[in-house]
């Protein structure tokens, strides 16, 4: 295959070498269930153990507290629908710019009779203080707000939020599949009550997540059977996939201090080339991943400069990976208040490990070049 | 060369085929696209290669592609099927049945039910592990939405009447959910002959990787499920959540390798399992535990009596196998399949689950043989009721000391 | 489960097994235990003239730590008089034998199987 460069980190990131090395051994010789007692179950037992504890380390928790997952949907899922089964049917609040994979599972807990309320955010994609405050009053159970959004990469104050919903006695929980080996991310210090995490998204393998969750709160599992993951996910271990994620948490945290300085120059030199093509950076002003840049301009389709990205050779995004089937304009820009229209218009740029400054001005002199053709194409159109 | 310990459990776990893992190798290099990015070639042709994988594991089976649902693994495509199935067929009945024999992943996620509201009978087998269709046709009643029965026992090994019980089923418009994780590459499957609506699959089980699985859901007549994963809409809505492309090519192809050799193989792979039958039962005082006939070729569950279960499996260390005793942290359960055969706990404890597969040799079982024999003979030589045995006396009318 | 190394050493080389005549003079016979518990252990002394336990034989059906407790047992009690051998305590053969707290229900097995030996002896001696 010609090989884009790529820059949609934020859908999924290339294997990290290292990871990929430490992987393979669980898919040749040591192939053993983690639940057999003989030589080849205990090796497997003893390298998840292993990939639980670096997990945990990387993350700020105890090993006892990560739950493995096949992906961060799962952990979403686990948590929004394994803790509501165990309480009484009440509020769930989560922010209005959350994933399908913690809005759908929201809204199924509405047939148990659970109430749905999304908290608003403001222009800039950070929750709104007087809708927070009013949904505080209305003592919701549970709560989920994400720390790093996927499109924009906006950060939310977690850590307060997570200290007001515990005073109104709610479980709160945050999706940090994206913030994870992008900013620190402290279970501990943040004081939530739960997590989620995901091993693609951080140079580990596909088909691994993790639900970090305080002991105190009962979960009932989604799936019963073996009664792996202290009864709370049932089925034989994905034991190549969590040794993966477990050495991918080390490197991502290793480095994360001087790969985040190094993103936000590359992400800065990019917005200053495109503010100068006359883009608009959503939520440019407020704390963000180092990585990620998502903006419009009016009167571009974010599909179609995508699609001539991609014969560019620059693979991007036009919204979040797993939405791009649906026509339907950002969730996320829609709950900022951004007009249809320019939410129709919006790509997201996501750097990662292998980006370099070339890769950027390679984008850039391409992404001028792609507008200009377009800029022409809309005035010969006007003149005819 | 014999390297130790010498693997005879490919029923908790195969080791992946390396034709698998050199298929899976470029989903894990320079093709990482995610498969639902629709804007960029990394993430078509990651799609291409979770279709192509769709296709493989369909043609095992006789199935259409679009009837297989990728999940993580059998454990959840028997949680999907059963919950999902009873959910929504839950406005015609409360009813469920299923074996008292069945995996726990069956066996938990019916009991769940039961806490929803739902009724659930757990059949007995017969002595020889299989169901008894009579019985299951008594079972049924006015209500009964959906009944699941596994294709091979993992435990035993016995491949139980799917056909018949599909026509069961059938007949009464109740929903048909069969495990088979244990026996793709083992037993033909027929999806166009089978009156199944639902199926699960592991992919580890047939040389694959952990972490993938898939669930068949019929389309004509079409059975119908509730998704238990949301979000992204992924797999036409039935399970959410980024798919595994690594995991996902290497389920294909090993279900494509399956497909073309299992014929020889299982020709093989039954050689050497009746080779170490024939050889362990020379020992004296063994049972086979399952019907030999019904059965798949790489299962020889057997207990050898007078012997204590746990030390047994401390003699034979050089070869990996199951026991049939569940070591929870604490205490010795025995096996909850070999008892609902009849087996008294002694015997259950007593037992070994030795499964045979494509890498096994004839040195390994002739090595295993060997070994049995001997250290069947040492322990028996310890064992104070082999030594009342031989003497003549009846075990059971001893009165032993209550302790 | 991980066993110690003196388990794994009494139950790879078992010491003093097999058996004496249950009606020989100077023996005493205990069996302790049943099939269905997991554990049968019976162990046999011969006693001399002066009271002290010159033999001692065991079998056992059981798991690694019953076969190790009634393995030490067979040497300890060598030696040492009738009422000696009942001194010996299960916190001492589960210390010596490092058994893991499941497993402490050998070593108490392995006590009773002395004082039935014993018992039987003392019962034969009239």
């Amino acid at each position: 295959m010609f090989a884009p460069v790529y820059l949609d980190w934020n859908a999924t990131t290339p294997l990290d070498p290292l990871v990929r090395a430490a992987m393979l051994p669980w898919l040749d010789a040591r192939f053993g269930n983690a639940s057999s007692r003989h030589e080849y179950g205990r090796q497997a037992r003893a390298a998840i153990d292993e990939a639980r504890a670096r997990v945990a380390a990387a993350v700020g928790a105890h090993p006892t507290e990560v739950i493995f997952t096949s992906c961060g949907s799962e952990a979403n899922n686990l948590f929004i629908k394994g803790a509501a089964a165990l309480m009484k049917p009440g509020l769930v609040a989560i922010s209005a710019i959350e994933h399908p994979c913690v809005r759908e599972p929201a809204k199924q807990l509405r047939r148990g009779g659970w109430s749905l309320r999304e908290i608003a955010v403001d222009a800039a994609g950070r929750i709104d203080g007087d809708d927070w405050k009013a949904v505080l009053e209305a003592k919701p159970s549970l709560v989920s707000v994400m720390l790093a959004n996927n499109e924009t990469g906006v950060l939310q104050d977690v850590a307060a939020l997570a200290r007001d919903a515990r005073t109104a006695g709610a479980w709160f929980h945050s999706d940090a599949v994206q913030a994870l080996g992008k900013i620190p991310v402290d279970f501990r210090a943040l004081g939530v009550h739960a997590m989620t995490f995901s091993g693609h998204k951080i140079g580990g393998p596909l088909g691994v997540g993790a639900l970090v969750i305080d002991k105190r709160i009962e979960l009932a599992p989604l799936i019963a059977g073996g009664g792996q993951e202290r009864g709370l996910r049932s089925g034989t271990e994905n034991v190549a996939a969590i040794v993966g994620f477990g050495a991918a948490c080390e490197h991502a945290t290793a480095r994360l201090e001087d790969e985040a300085r190094r993103l936000a120059g590359l992400r800065d030199r990019l917005e200053a080339g495109l503010i100068a093509s006359g883009m608009r950076i959503f939520s440019v002003d407020t704390p963000r991943l180092p990585n990620t840049t998502f903006f419009a301009a009016d009167g571009f389709d974010g599909e179609t400069l995508v699609a001539k990205l991609d014969r560019a050779g620059f693979a991007c995004a036009s919204g979040s990976a797993c939405s791009s089937a649906n026509p339907e304009p950002s969730h996320t820009l829609l709950a900022m208040g951004v007009e249809h229209e320019a939410a129709r218009g919006a790509v997201r740029v996501s750097l990662g490990r292998d980006t370099t400054l070339t890769d950027v001005e390679g984008f850039l002199a391409a992404f001028e070049r792609l507008t200009n053709q377009l800029n022409n194409l809309t005035a010969m159109a006007v003149q005819s | 060369m014999l390297k130790f310990p010498i693997y005879l459990d490919y029923s908790a776990t195969t080791p992946v085929d390396p034709r698998v893992a050199q298929a899976m190798i470029p989903w894990l290099t320079e093709h990482f696209g995610n498969p639902a990015s629709r804007s960029h070639a990394y993430g078509w042709e990651a799609e291409k290669a979770v279709e192509d994988a769709r296709e493989q594991v369909a043609r095992l089976v006789n199935a259409d592609a679009k009837e297989i649902v990728w999940t993580s693994g059998a454990t959840e495509s028997n949680n999907l099927a059963i919950k999902g199935a009873a959910q929504f067929y839950k406005g015609k009945g409360k009813h469920i049945i299923t074996l008292k024999t069945e995996h726990k992943a069956v066996l938990d996620t019916f009991r769940e039910l039961e806490r929803q509201g739902f009724e659930a009978t757990y059949l007995d087998v017969q002595e020889n592990g299989l169901v008894d269709l009579s019985a299951l046709k008594d079972a049924i009643r006015p209500d009964t939405i959906l009944v699941s029965v596994m294709f091979v026992n993992n435990e035993i090994g016995v491949v139980q009447p799917i056909a018949q019980i599909g026509e069961i089923c059938r007949e009464k418009g109740i929903v048909f959910h069969v495990d088979a994780a244990q026996a793709t590459g083992k037993v033909e499957i027929d999806l166009q002959t089978l009156k199944v609506d639902l199926m699960s699959f592991s992919a580890h089980k047939t040389y694959g990787p952990k972490g993938i699985g898939a669930l068949y859901v019929r389309r004509k007549p079409r059975a119908r499920l509730e998704a238990q994963m949301h979000g992204g809409g992924h797999e036409r809505g039935l399970r959410s959540g980024t798919l595994a492309t690594h995991q996902i090519v290497g389920m294909g192809e090993a279900f494509r390798i399956a497909r073309e050799e299992m014929k020889t193989e299982n020709e093989r792979v039954g050689a050497l399992r009746d080779r170490l039958m024939k050889g362990l039962q020379d020992i004296d005082a063994t049972y086979i535990n399952g019907d030999v006939e019904h059965r798949v070729p790489h299962n020889l569950n057997i207990s050898f009596a007078y012997v204590e279960g746990e030390s047994l499996i401390m003699a034979i260390k050089d070869v990996a196998v199951s026991s049939g005793s569940a070591c929870t942290s604490a205490s010795l359960e025995p096996s909850y399949v070999l008892r609902a055969l009849g087996r008294n706990d002694e015997l259950a404890h007593s037992s070994i689950r030795f499964t045979i597969g494509r890498f096994t040799t004839e040195e390994e079982v002739d090595y295993t043989i060997d070994l049995l024999h001997k250290k069947i003979g040492k322990l028996r030589e310890l064992s104070p009721l082999w030594e009342m045995v031989q003497d003549g006396v009846d075990l059971d009318s001893v009165q032993w000391a209550a302790h | 489960m991980a066993y110690s190394e003196k388990v794994l050493d009494h139950y790879e080389n078992p010491r003093n097994v097999g058996a004496f005549g249950k009606e020989d003079e100077g023996v005493g016979t205990g069996m302790v235990g049943a099939p269905a518990c997991g554990d049968v252990m019976k162990l046999q002394i011969k006693v001399g003239k002066d009271g002290v336990i010159e033999d001692a034989k065991f079998k056992t059906y059981g798991c690694g730590s019953a076969i190790a407790s009634s393995s030490l047992v067979t040497e300890w009690v060598k030696g040492k008089t009738v009422e000696q051998a009942l001194e010996i305590k299960n916190t001492q053969i589960a210390e010596e034998l490092a058994l893991p707290p499941v497993k402490i229900h050998c070593s108490i097995l392995a006590e009773d199987a002395i004082k039935a030996a014993v018992a039987d002896y003392k019962k034969k001696q009239g």
